[in-house]
C-alpha cells in the first residue's frame, strides 16, 4: 500500500488543533436576522501523537462531533488552525489533501452508507474518485480484512447487513483512502456489547497493521479507556481536561472530570457510588456561562469563578496532564487553590 | 455504471449473484397485478395513439350531416359518431396522439428543469437555496390551472404555447420535491462521508445523492401526468389549448357537451378515455413507488 509518507517525523505531532472555533448563528425572524449564536467549539486546543488513540469523552451538546467534523473540513472553521504533520491547513496542504490523510467513522453506520450501492461500491468509491489503482481490488481486500468475506458480501446492499457488519464496512471504506488518522465519532455507540467489543478489538488489530492513528470519540467512559493512550474532557465546547488515560481515570484534576466519572456506574457492590452525581443538564450553549462554563453546576464554585476564565495549566509534577481549573493556580484567588496545590 | 465494472472482474460464479437495484425494482413490479395492469392499458392507449393511422380505421376529420350523433354500436361507427357524424373510436385513439404528447410533454421538460433547480438548490443550500426556492415560492401563489390558463392566454392557442404554459406550472411543485428530497439526503453521514473521500460536488451527486433522490421525484412526476392531461384537456375545453377540428379528448368534451342530453353515452367518452388514463397513471405511479422501495 501506498501510504502518505511521514515528513515531519516521529516526534511531530500528527494533528495539532488550535484554538478552534465554530459558533452557529440562530436565525429567525422575517428577513433572517441573526438572534443567537450557539457557541458549539469555542477554542479548542489540542494535539494527536502519531501511533497513539486520543479518547474525546463528554455530555451530549458538549462539542466532541462537531470537533471532529471541524477537524476533517465536513464543516468550517470560524478560526483557529489545524496543522497535519507539520503542514498548516490553507497554507501547505488543502483540504482534498488533508483529507487524504484523515478518515471519518460515523456513528449511524446505516446513515453513513448509501443504500443504493453495494457495500463493494461503497468502499471503492474514495479510491476511485482519487484515481487510486485497482479500487475494487482494494475494496475487495479490505471488506475481507475488516471480517466480510468478499464472495458473500461484496454485492450486498447495506439494509441486507446487521449493524456490526455494516459498522465494519464503514471502517473498511475510511480505510481504503489510505489514512494515517481515523477520527471514529461513537463509532461503537450503537452496537450491542459483544459486538462493540469484536469491532474495538478490530480497531485495535488494524492500528497495529496499518500504523494508525486514532481520535476516538465515545460518551462511554469504559470503552474510552479500554482504547485510548490519552483522554480529553470537554464541557460546552472547551477542553476542561487532557492527559494520560490512567492520569485522567485515577486523578481526575477537574471537577467536571470527578463528576464523571462519579456518574460511572460501578461494578463492584462494595464499591457503590455514595455521592449524587451532578444534578441538572449542561447550560444553554447560546449563552454559556461568563468565566469558568462549569461555575453553574461545579460544588467549588466561588466569585472568581465566574469571574476569570481558568487556563488550561500543568498539573502537579506531569508535563502531559492538564486541566483548566482555578483550584490548580496557586494565583487565582479560590479558597482552595493552595490545598489542591499542596497535595 | 460501476455495477458493469464490478461484474466484469467478479469470477463467473458471483456474476449470478449480482443483481442490480433496476432488476430488483422490476422484479418486484411484476408481483403488483394492479400496477402491471395499468402499465398495460396506458402502454396499449400510447401504442394506439402511435400506430392510429395503420388501424383501419374511419377517417377522424370526415364529417357527415345525416349520421351526427349516432349512438354506441351504429353500423360502421362502433363507437357512435359526434355532433359533425365524425367516427368517435377514430377520434377517441387519434386523439390520444395530442392528449398524451401535451400531457406528458410538460411532465418530462418540468422533470428536468425542475429537479435540476431543486438538486442545485438542496445540494448547496444557503443563499442559493433561498433565492432558487423563494422564486419557485411565487408561482405557488397562484392556483396551477388559473396559471395554466394565465400563461396560455397570454401566449396565445397552439400545441406549443399550452406545452410551455403547462411546464412553467409543473417546474414549481416537481422543484419544491426534489429540493426536499435532496437536502433530506444531503444531510445524512454517507454523503458527509463521500465528502471527506475528497469528491467533488459533481461526482457526489451523480453517485450518492442521484439514485437517492431520483425514484421520488420520478414517483411524484408520473403522477402529476394525469394532472397535467387533464389540464391541457382544460385548456382545449376553453379554446386555448388544441384548436378545432383536431381531435383531443378535453376540445371534444367541450364540443360534445352540447349533445349530453341527445346522446350522453357518446359525450361522456372522451371524459371516460381521461378517467381510465389519469387512474391508470396514478396507479401505476403508486406501483411503482413501492416498487422502489428497497427496504420491503
Amino acid at each position: 500500500m501506498t501510504r502518505q509518507e511521514d515528513r515531519g517525523g516521529p516526534r511531530q505531532p500528527l494533528l495539532i488543533a488550535k484554538d478552534l472555533k465554530r459558533h452557529f448563528p440562530i436565525r429567525s425572524g422575517l428577513l433572517n436576522r441573526q438572534t443567537a449564536t450557539v457557541h458549539a467549539v469555542d477554542g479548542v486546543s489540542f494535539d494527536v501523537k502519531k501511533g497513539e488513540v486520543l479518547g474525546i469523552v463528554g455530555e451530549s451538546g458538549c462539542g466532541k462531533s462537531t470537533t471532529a467534523r471541524l477537524m476533517i473540513g465536513l464543516i468550517e472553521l470560524d478560526d483557529g488552525q489545524i496543522i497535519f504533520d507539520g503542514d498548516v491547513l490553507g497554507e501547505d496542504i488543502t483540504l482534498k489533501e488533508l483529507r487524504r490523510g484523515v478518515q471519518m467513522v460515523f456513528q449511524d453506520s446505516y446513515a453513513s452508507l448509501n443504500p443504493r450501492l453495494t457495500i463493494l461500491d461503497s468502499v471503492a468509491f474514495g479510491p476511485k474518485i482519487n484515481g487510486l489503482e485497482d479500487p475494487e481490488g482494494k475494496a475487495r481486500n479490505l471488506l475481507k480484512r475488516v471480517g466480510l468475506e468478499p464472495d458473500r458480501f461484496a454485492h450486498r446492499y447495506p439494509h441486507e447487513l446487521s449493524g456490526g457488519q455494516r459498522q465494519r464496512v464503514n471502517i473498511a471504506r475510511a480505510l481504503a483512502m489510505e489514512p494515517r488518522l481515523v477520527i471514529l465519532d461513537e463509532a461503537v455507540s450503537a452496537l450491542d456489547k459483544s459486538v462493540e467489543a469484536q469491532v474495538l478489538n478490530l480497531l485495535n488489530e488494524l492500528r497495529e497493521e496499518f500504523g494508525l492513528t486514532y481520535i476516538f470519540i465515545s460518551h462511554d467512559l469504559n470503552v474510552v479507556r479500554y482504547i485510548s493512550d490519552r483522554v480529553l474532557v470537554m464541557y460546552l465546547g472547551e477542553v476542561v481536561e487532557v492527559g494520560p488515560a490512567e492520569a485522567i481515570y485515577h486523578n481526575q484534576a477537574h471537577p467536571y472530570t470527578s463528576s464523571l466519572f462519579a456518574a460511572m456506574p460501578s461494578m463492584d457492590p462494595d464499591n457503590r457510588t455514595e455521592e449524587p452525581p451532578l444534578a441538572g443538564d449542561p447550560p444553554n450553549p447560546i449563552n454559556p456561562p461568563s468565566g469558568c462554563r462549569f461555575h453553574t453546576r461545579c460544588k467549588f464554585a466561588e466569585s472568581v469563578c465566574s469571574a476569570a476564565k481558568p487556563k488550561l495549566s500543568v498539573i502537579g509534577g506531569d508535563e502531559t496532564h492538564l486541566a483548566a481549573c482555578h483550584m490548580m493556580d496557586p494565583a487565582s484567588g479560590h479558597s482552595q487553590s493552595f490545598r489542591e496545590a499542596a497535595e | 455504471m460501476s455495477m458493469a465494472a464490478t461484474e466484469a472482474k467478479a469470477p463467473a460464479e458471483q456474476v449470478a449473484k449480482t443483481k442490480g437495484y433496476w432488476s430488483g425494482v422490476l422484479k418486484r413490479f411484476s408481483r403488483d397485478p394492479v400496477a402491471v395492469t395499468c402499465a398495460v392499458i396506458v402502454l396499449l392507449l400510447i401504442l394506439a395513439a402511435i400506430f392510429a393511422p395503420y388501424l383501419g380505421l374511419n377517417d377522424p376529420y370526415k364529417a357527415s350531416m345525416i349520421k351526427r350523433l349516432k349512438p354506441i354500436g351504429f353500423p360502421g361507427f362502433p363507437l357512435g359518431t359526434d355532433e359533425q357524424g365524425r367516427d368517435m373510436l377514430a377520434r377517441l385513439l387519434y386523439g390520444g396522439r395530442l392528449t398524451l404528447f401535451v400531457g406528458l410533454m410538460p411532465v418530462v421538460f418540468a422533470f428536468g428543469i425542475g429537479s435540476t433547480l431543486g438538486l442545485i438548490a438542496g445540494y448547496a443550500g444557503g443563499w442559493v437555496n433561498t433565492i432558487i426556492m423563494r422564486t419557485v415560492d411565487v408561482f405557488f401563489a397562484f392556483p396551477s390551472v388559473l396559471l395554466a390558463i394565465a400563461i396560455s392566454g397570454a401566449l396565445g392557442a397552439g400545441i406549443v404555447n399550452s406545452i410551455v404554459s403547462l411546464t412553467i406550472v409543473f417546474i414549481p411543485p416537481i422543484a419544491r420535491v426534489a429540493e426536499s428530497a435532496t437536502s433530506s439526503v444531503r444531510a445524512l453521514d454517507y454523503i458527509d462521508a463521500a465528502r471527506a473521500s475528497g469528491g467533488n460536488a459533481l461526482t457526489i451527486i451523480r453517485v450518492h445523492v442521484l439514485g437517492n433522490v431520483l425514484g421520488p421525484i420520478f414517483v411524484y412526476a408520473t403522477s402529476l401526468t394525469s394532472v397535467c392531461m387533464i389540464l391541457a384537456a382544460g385548456l382545449s375545453f376553453l379554446g386555448i389549448g388544441v384548436r378545432p377540428p383536431e381531435p383531443e379528448w378535453g376540445l371534444m368534451l367541450n364540443t360534445l357537451r352540447t349533445a349530453i342530453y341527445v346522446n350522453p353515452w357518446v359525450a361522456a367518452l372522451p371524459g371516460l378515455m381521461i378517467f381510465i388514463t389519469s387512474l391508470c397513471l396514478n396507479l401505476l405511479s403508486d406501483g411503482l413507488r413501492s416498487a422502489m422501495n428497497v427496504k420491503d
